[in-house]
């Protein structure tokens, strides 16, 4: 904690310092205000008719309050040919994002728990080879994919983008887990293992109790991930299986008809609300699986 | 073999992911490399012919116009969202009674999606019913903001909406910084009457020089990546104005059926990102040894 603002330095006047703390506060309301704008003008334009968006203010309350352009976008909005507004593809989104979260999870579990604990040589190259695809633009990867996944059979599927948002979260899954357990000291490995207890034991019984918090950091990275991913997304999809990033962009993008401003606001909202909802309920995890995810990367 | 097994099973529970990154990352990296040295068009061929694409690659102007956007997007990206971070990050740090709150508000664009980010700020930024007309209906007629559609100006509306969605994060980063500095210097300075901004100035950020390298990085990181932004906003125009390496690549991938440029264009990406991210990893990781 820097306390440069309660002893202020010598030779400041009572009311210089007043005048100060008011700037202080008029500069932060400021980026607020900067901050909730897009915000505040999605939120009042999904609740304007298009008559009054055309008539009216960017930033002015809607004087008719409709939800009308919710419906749309929910359930009539379309994505190129199709008007089934963002519902199908908000479920595509749960159906990949569930399973793909809960999978590298685990996997990332198992991992950090190798490589901070039953270190055998050449864990560490393992581990660094890892990390390293974390950084690779996946611009890198997407031609050989698109023909592997075909050739598995499930390109344009669900399980496909599900096995590519698994394929590409391990090393940042590992990474969270393995910085977690390098914390707990092998000693109590080891004797554990005097003690009889096997690889899964010792997972079982020591670690995975003391693993909630990191548990839902990567969960929640995880989740932001994939929930918000559009280059996979809109690579490994076909009609159908598009993930809500891909539709959203589809409507707002589809020329077709008159541009519905408030329904492409709507959508976007829709779009957002998971992980807002996350950031929201539990920005604390989120914050400290940024900071993880990118500092000690 | 119950024994072998025992002894053998960390091994065996990472052998699976080791793999999947041998060939998901590794071989798939090999297997672009590759066919960036080929003619690749419509389907691969494994025949190598030098350097043909990236010469293709480099006269192209499309190309060339990818890449400086994505000098200029990312230098403007970099300065200012470190410039607005450690302002924010400063401004925060002076015991406000609602800093909770405000840091919540300042870093929740991070959560989202670019593309609802891209579709916020292209509804605000449109010229026709957006700030511009709201300008305008405030009485001054002659406002004009219409660098969206202004091949010209578009690459800075991208600029905008990155700042939006990622300087709260870089805040965060250099408050945690801000933080960690040792208050007995702080106090000690104070004490011997030194003025608050040359505390800032002479001791406390000269101090967080190695947060400033992290949020370089991540930042470099994000402004070569950068997809969903431009696709959502601008989608690559007016013309290709606004296009960046990574939509230049998709769109040879995916929409022009030329894999050649695709991959060569891809492996300049990974080129750049190795530049910036290799040595960075080389340092933490050696430092990691000397703890």
């Amino acid at each position: 904690m820097t306390d440069l603002a309660t002893s202020p330095a010598r030779g400041q006047s009572q009311s210089v310092r007043i005048l100060l703390r008011w700037s202080l506060y008029i500069a932060l309301g400021f980026f607020v205000m900067i901050y909730l704008l897009p915000l505040f003008v999605m939120i009042t334009t999904s609740l304007k008719s298009l008559e009054e968006i055309r008539t009216g203010d960017l930033v002015a309350l809607p004087r008719e309050v409709t939800i009308d352009a919710w419906l749309t976008a929910w359930s009539g909005a379309c994505t190129g040919i199709k008007c089934e507004g963002v519902r199908p593809y908000f479920w595509n989104s749960v159906l990949i994002a569930v399973p793909a979260v809960a999978i590298s999870t685990l996997v990332g579990a198992i991992n950090g728990y190798v490589v901070a604990q039953w270190r055998f040589r050449g864990a560490n190259v393992i581990f660094a080879l890892m990390l390293f695809g974390c950084f690779i633009p996946f611009q890198v990867v997407l031609l050989p994919m698109a023909r592997v996944l075909g050739i598995i059979g499930i390109a344009g599927t669900i399980q496909g983008l599900i096995f590519v948002h698994v394929v590409y979260g391990i090393g940042f899954t590992t990474l969270f887990f393995r910085n977690y357990y390098v914390t707990i000291p092998v000693e109590l490995t080891k004797a554990a293992k005097v003690d009889g207890a096997g690889f899964f034991r010792i997972f079982w019984s020591i670690f995975l109790p003391l693993s909630l918090p990191i548990i839902v950091v990567t969960v929640i990275w995880q989740f932001t991930q994939i929930w918000n991913d559009f280059l996979f997304g809109v690579s490994f999809s076909q009609a159908g299986t598009q993930p809500v990033t891909v539709a959203l962009n589809n409507i707002v993008n589809s020329t077709t008809g008159v541009k519905e401003y408030n329904v492409d606001m709507a959508a976007a909202i829709i779009a957002a609300l998971p992980t807002l909802l996350v950031y929201v309920v539990a920005g604390k995890y989120f914050i400290r699986g940024l900071t993880a995810g990118s500092v000690k990367g | 073999m119950t024994k072998w097994l025992e002894d053998h099973l960390p091994k065996l529970m990472l052998a699976p992911s080791f793999v999947a990154v041998l060939v998901f990352v590794y071989g798939f990296i090999a297997w672009t490399a590759w066919v960036s040295l080929t003619r690749s068009r419509l389907l691969p061929k494994y025949e190598i012919e030098g350097l043909i694409q990236y010469e293709r690659l480099f006269a192209s102007p499309r190309w060339d116009t990818a890449l400086n956007n994505l000098f200029i997007f990312g230098a403007l990206f970099i300065v200012i969202a470190m410039a607005l971070g450690l302002l924010m990050a400063i401004l925060l740090d002076q015991n406000i009674r609602t800093e909770g709150a405000i840091r919540t508000i300042y870093l929740y664009p991070m959560a989202l999606s670019m593309i609802v980010t891209g579709t916020a700020w292209k509804w605000i930024l449109n010229p026709g019913l957006g700030l511009e007309a709201m300008v305008k209906g405030w009485g001054f007629e002659r406002f004009s903001f219409d660098w969206l559609v202004d091949p010209d100006m578009a690459i800075y509306t991208v600029v905008i909406a990155a700042l939006w969605q990622s300087s709260g994060f870089v805040m965060a980063l250099f408050l945690a910084g801000l933080r960690s500095v040792d208050g007995e210097i702080i106090k000690a300075a104070q004490v011997d009457g030194i003025p608050t901004w040359r505390i800032y100035t002479a001791i406390i950020i000269p101090s967080m020089a190695p947060i400033f390298l992290s949020a370089f990085i991540v930042l470099a990181h994000l402004a070569i990546k950068s997809f969903d932004l431009v696709i959502a906003l601008t989608g690559g125009g007016p013309g290709f104005a606004t296009d960046l390496p990574a939509t230049y690549m998709y769109a040879m991938a995916f929409s022009r059926g030329d894999i050649g440029q695709a991959a060569s264009s891809a492996m300049v990406m990974m080129a750049v990102v190795f530049a910036i991210v290799v040595p960075y990893l080389y340092s933490e990781l050696r430092a990691q040894k000397d703890d």
